[in-house]
């Protein structure tokens, strides 16, 4: 399967799946098995061809691999244009790796309309892996922007109680930042008269555009990352989705501001980006310690969850435009390990969820006793969320930090503040609900993990140690595009910096 | 060899952790009692190897993170300080979880706690082993996990979660301050490897470096980064609240956790940084400052204690202060010494103790005790032998590792220095008396229980016995054994690279030969300090109340631990809670919110419906509208048309 081409099959393999689902009929209840075992094997099935994606990928290039490219509107350079280089290809595998997860978690959880939820699903996974293949300007933004339609239905209409306010509150955000980077993207076609990615990534636009193309990208991603002030439909959307929604949308939807902020802001518009440093920074910094403060009050599991998602992306975008080697690997390593330890912290909620139906936390305490499998898999999501060593959590925040400490010593101490918060927060939600003596009467009689949910944890922890203990597996692909990423980076500097000396 | 004697423990760990639950208490007991006692054994001989044989050897297992010019391995690294510290770790840690058997025998959950000591053990000699900074990291919050764990075992406690949680958060402050340390000396090295940076120290003594936009000198910063993780980890004044509340945990923690091993991971830390803390005097009075200061006030907090460990507690947090001190003017093998030292006679007090509280029916309060030595006598000479040498009683280990620690201060000539000796010298005589007061009030006069208690008052088994026997021969016989090899006049012969001292810091060579009066005082104020405690608890019961009746706000604040944990409740959790919650409703409720998407919905709502009301269905209204709207482009035009 030399010349297959593997991203697309990848891409859109799940349409596939959702195209079979939707031709399902009968009876309620066989519609519904039905739709989660197809949709289950449709994902894993995506998984395992994108385990080929990896095979085929070779590290030591930092170019983009795997392409494929066909015209797509006669006559404009606007193209189906497919690629992945040492930094998408691991959004691909986890948009993969995620998905089968929430499907699984989604069989006992999601009743009603279950083969819709699994189509949304489908659809949602397919346009996750596209935009992190696109390589065109138009092509990212159709998948950029599709993403949001599934997610939109699956909160809207698989939520709680306050689901349609949470919807729209996630949907005028990020329309918001949406549309101004469509006017961002269609500038930047006619300054250099292509859509294709890598040709505007070696194009150099003049240094007052860059500005104003940076603040509109910068709208758009800021509201994804979140960043603050623009985090507050995070905590509602989150705490209204359903437990799958909530795992792809810390998992892979924030994802997509960061990766934004990597594959155009910095290398399309370097000068515009080492100008709004010092802003990202502020914001980060705001990030990481408000976020914490709040998360530290919260009733809510999955609200704390949520702000603690806010604060630890914070150290994402600190490492991005740190721009150096160890920031930005450690801010895609961290962006990687919070899709899988984020996103097993909402299964963790979901688990018990689904037994009490509350999320409060006053609800809970001395799960423990009855429930000691889930007490030590939240025990192990919980050290890495704090980042402990060893685990995936630290290899991300620990480099993050290096980096910055080398550019900005402020930024280090600032942001590593968030080492000591993030204990107190974190360790504060599992005394209460695990800990303590196990009073309440409703809780008595509270099963503990049943082996579809041990299954559904099981990779999980695997993935935890694996990229705690032995993180070089996930480095090392990266390092050649992060260098070249820098490099062109620097380059685009030293040549700004000369043209502003000549200009004197 | 070292490779197994590192790993059994974690292999224990995990069978116990994993299987405990099928395989049974039993089985999970023998797992981890016998990989551990072989890797003690091992450990030995790793001593005797490298310590005694000197062949100092590196072992690289596998490549951890590698990031740009940032390459650390997951690597084992020997030289004697390594070898000192697997023997005190593995020994100790093996008579902990034998004694364990005995004592948890009554709880539910033992294959857990077997898992976490062995879990513990492993991860602390992974720090102690490590050959670079971040692995040392790495071990550094293991056993903090570790240590978490255990000391909220009994998670039905409320006071055992909390205490639990203080000490993982105070200890991350003094990680805050590590990290920072260690991205300090990635700056200044370019890497974390110690033989890197050693090799490089001496060129960079003079270097300096912007930190916070102001220059400093370079490995003054590092250092005193550094040295804030090892004030969070060993208990120091400032970051020691944490120690006294980690008692909450089961007796045979406290002892191999929080008095011989992790709390001495601090101590360990600058002395395997050695090479760099010779480099900047101000780091070095810093760090005498602080553990003179430590020792002192955990002294003082500790004559006034009742409950039986914590009174043990505050003497492990002021004996860590000597071994500071003993750093701070350059004794860093007399640090280590009485590390070593402590790390026995302290586990055997630890373990003592809780052989009592095992025979009172878990009571823990010394004014609830009295008058039980005829039953539990083998406990009781073996608490003797414990407080002897903790006081520093001549030919005791104590005596050795704390008088040579305390010459070394007066000889450092410092100003620092001898403060260090005299405020270590109140403390041994303090020392001295809380350890007697502790004796005295436990064992002799009268019993002060009530005859249910005192009727079930026995003596441990021999599987708890044991243990303690092994401890009590390292309280008598380390510090004679160790002394002419520790800090002698030949020591460097048995240390060998592994500590550097600079010759501008003879404190240690002059230590032998200080005038007499120097040598003799700790011994003189330990025996009078043992005199007063004899005048109070046994002669004159009534002196103690009289006296804390005179001095009532010193009691007090004394009880009260000098107010510590009521100042940083006030300073810093209850305004952490207060901004949280102000942040979120104020924040991100109101402002964000209100202004933002809330807001924005508002307002069109509000627009609408203004729009709305101008559609009244009055043809007049329409009209008035338009004729407005003509005026209105009539005037736009004749204006623009100049």
């Amino acid at each position: 399967m030399n010349d297959w081409p593997l991203l697309s099959l990848t891409t859109f393999l799940p349409l596939l799946g959702a195209l079979f689902i939707l031709t399902i009929r009968g009876e309620t209840e066989v519609v519904a098995r039905n739709a989660r075992n197809v949709a289950l094997l449709t994902s894993i099935a995506t998984f395992v061809v994108s385990l080929f994606i990896l095979a085929k990928f070779n590290g030591a290039s930092p170019d983009f691999q795997l392409k494929e490219t066909a015209l797509w509107f006669p006559g404009t350079t606007i193209a189906y244009s497919m690629g992945v280089d040492g930094i998408s290809v691991w959004f691909v595998l986890l948009s993969t790796f995620l998905c089968p997860i929430c499907i699984l978690a989604a069989f006992g959880s999601v009743e009603k309309r279950v083969k819709e939820y699994m189509v949304a699903f489908m659809i949602l996974e397919t346009m996750m892996i596209g935009m992190f293949c696109a390589l065109d300007l138009v092509l990212f933004y159709i998948f950029f922007e599709a993403v949001l339609i599934p997610m939109f239905i699956i909160i809207g209409v698989w939520g709680g109680a306050r689901r349609v306010y949470a919807a729209f509150k996630f949907f005028l955000y990020t329309l918001l930042g949406s549309v101004l980077m469509l006017v961002a993207m269609l500038a930047m076609y006619f300054d250099a008269h292509t859509t294709d990615i890598p040709s505007l990534m070696a194009h150099s636009f003049p240094f007052k555009m860059q500005l104003w193309l940076w603040l509109a990208f910068f709208a758009s991603f800021a509201v994804k990352v979140p960043m603050w002030p623009v985090h507050t439909w995070l905590p509602d959307a989150h705490v209204e989705a359903p437990t799958g929604g909530s795992v792809i949308l810390a998992g892979v939807l924030l994802k997509m501001g960061a990766y934004g902020f990597i594959r155009f802001s910095i290398p399309m518009l370097p000068d515009a980006s080492v100008y709004f440093t010092p802003l990202i920074y502020t914001l980060s910094i705001v990030a990481v310690i408000y976020t914490s403060l709040v998360a530290l009050v919260q009733e809510d599991m999955k609200k704390l969850i949520a702000y603690s998602s806010v604060a630890h992306m914070g150290y994402v975008t600190i490492g991005i435009f740190a721009m150096t080697t160890q920031g930005v690997e450690g801010a895609l390593f961290q962006m990687l390990s919070h899709g899988i330890v984020s996103g097993a912290l909402f299964l963790c909620v979901g688990v018990i969820y689904d037994r009490m139906h509350t999320r409060e936390i006053s609800r809970y305490g001395g799960l423990a006793t009855r429930m000691p499998k889930y007490a030590a898999v939240f025990m192990l999501f919980t050290m890495a969320s704090v980042g402990l060593p060893g685990t995936a959590g630290f290899v991300g925040e620990f480099l993050v930090l290096m980096g910055v400490f080398q550019v900005n010593t402020w930024v280090a101490f600032f942001a590593a503040t968030g080492l000591v918060l993030g204990a107190a927060y974190m360790l504060y939600l599992y005394r209460r609900v695990v800990f303590g003596r196990l009073t309440r009467e409703d809780l008595k009689g509270i099963l503990d993990m049943s082996p579809r949910e041990i299954a559904v944890f099981a990779p999980l922890v695997v993935m935890t140690i694996w990229m705690g203990v032995a993180p070089g597996t996930f480095l090392e692909p990266m390092h050649a595009s992060v260098s070249k990423l820098i490099q062109n980076y620097e380059l685009a500097r030293a040549a700004h910096d000369g043209l502003t000396l000549a200009a004197r | 060899m070292i490779t197994a004697t590192v790993f059994l423990p974690l292999l224990g760990a995990v069978v116990a952790g994993l299987f405990g639950r099928f395989i049974g208490d039993r089985a999970a007991q023998i797992v981890t009692c016998t990989l551990l006692i072989a890797s003690a054994v091992m450990a030995g001989l790793i001593f005797q190897k490298v310590a005694l044989g000197g062949e100092a050897q590196t072992v690289v297992i596998a490549e951890w993170i590698r990031s740009g010019t940032m390459a650390v391995n997951w690597s084992l690294k020997v030289d004697t300080l390594t070898a000192v510290m697997l023997i005190v770790v593995t020994w100790v840690s093996a008579a902990v979880h034998v004694y364990s058997v005995g004592y948890m025998s009554h709880d539910p959950s033992i294959w857990r706690f077997q898992s976490y000591l062995s879990l513990f053990t492993f991860a602390m000699l992974m720090l102690v082993t490590s050959d670079n900074l971040v692995q040392m990291f790495f071990g550094w919050e293991g056993v903090g996990v570790a240590s978490y764990l255990l000391i909220g075992f009994w998670y039905e406690k409320p006071s055992a979660s909390a205490a639990a949680i203080k000490a993982f958060v105070v200890n991350r402050v003094g990680d805050f301050g590590f990290a920072l340390g260690i991205f300090g000396v990635y700056v200044l090295f370019g890497s974390v490897g110690f033989d890197a940076i050693f090799a490089a120290a001496p060129d960079k003594a003079a270097a300096s470096i912007n930190f916070f936009g102001v220059e400093w000198h370079a490995i003054t910063i590092c250092c005193l980064l550094l040295f804030v993780g090892a004030m969070g980890k060993s208990a120091q004044l400032g970051l020691h609240t944490w120690l006294p509340d980690a008692m909450e945990g089961p007796t045979p923690v406290s002892a191999l956790i929080h008095a011989a091993t992790m709390v001495t991971a601090g101590v360990f830390m600058v002395a395997r940084m050695s090479p760099l803390f010779e480099f900047s005097d101000t780091a070095l009075t810093v760090v005498t400052v602080v553990g003179a200061a430590t020792a002192i006030f955990a002294a003082t907090v500790g004559c006034v204690q009742n409950d039986i460990k914590r009174v043990i507690a505050y003497s492990t947090c002021s004996q860590l202060g000597y071994m500071f001190f003993a750093i701070g003017v350059s004794a860093y093998q007399a640090a280590i010494f009485h590390l070593m030292t402590h790390a026995f006679f302290k586990a055997l007090l630890f373990l003592g103790a809780g052989s009592v509280i095992h025979a009172m029916s878990d009571e823990q309060d010394i004014r609830r005790m009295g008058g039980i030595w005829k039953h539990v006598k083998v406990t009781w000479v073996l608490m003797w032998i414990g407080s002897l040498a903790l006081a520093g009683i001549p030919f005791f280990a104590g005596y050795y590792s704390k008088d040579t620690i305390l010459e070394a201060a007066w000889a450092s000539h410092t100003l620092a220095g001898q403060g260090a000796y005299w405020l270590g010298c109140t403390a041994a005589f303090l020392t001295a008396f809380y350890s007697w007061r502790l004796l005295l009030l436990t064992f002799h006069g009268r019993p002060r229980a009530d005859e249910h208690v005192m009727a079930h008052v026995h003596e441990s088994p021999a599987v708890m016995l044991i243990p303690l026997l092994f401890l009590a021969g390292g309280a008598l016989f380390a510090g004679w054994a160790g002394y002419e090899a520790f800090v002698g006049h030949h020591n460097q012969d048995f240390w060998r690279s592994s500590i550097l001292v600079t010759a501008a810091h003879p404190s240690l060579e002059n230590a032998h030969h200080v005038p007499s009066w120097v040598a003799l005082l700790p011994t003189v104020v330990a025996v009078s300090g043992i005199a007063l405690a004899y005048l109070f608890y046994v002669f004159a019961p009534g002196l103690p109340v009289a006296l804390a009746n005179t001095f009532k706000g010193v009691h007090q604040f004394l009880l009260n631990k000098w107010y510590f944990d009521e100042l940083y409740d006030w300073l810093f959790v209850k305004p952490a809670f207060k901004l949280g919650r102000g942040l979120w409703q104020g924040g991100d409720g109101a402002l964000i919110d209100g202004v933002g998407p809330d807001g924005v919905a508002a307002a069109t709502r509000v627009v609408a419906q203004k729009v709305a009301r101008m559609q009244s269905g009055y043809l007049y209204h329409y009209a008035y509208a338009m004729l407005i709207g003509v005026a209105a482009f009539v005037t736009w035009y004749i204006f623009n048309a100049r």
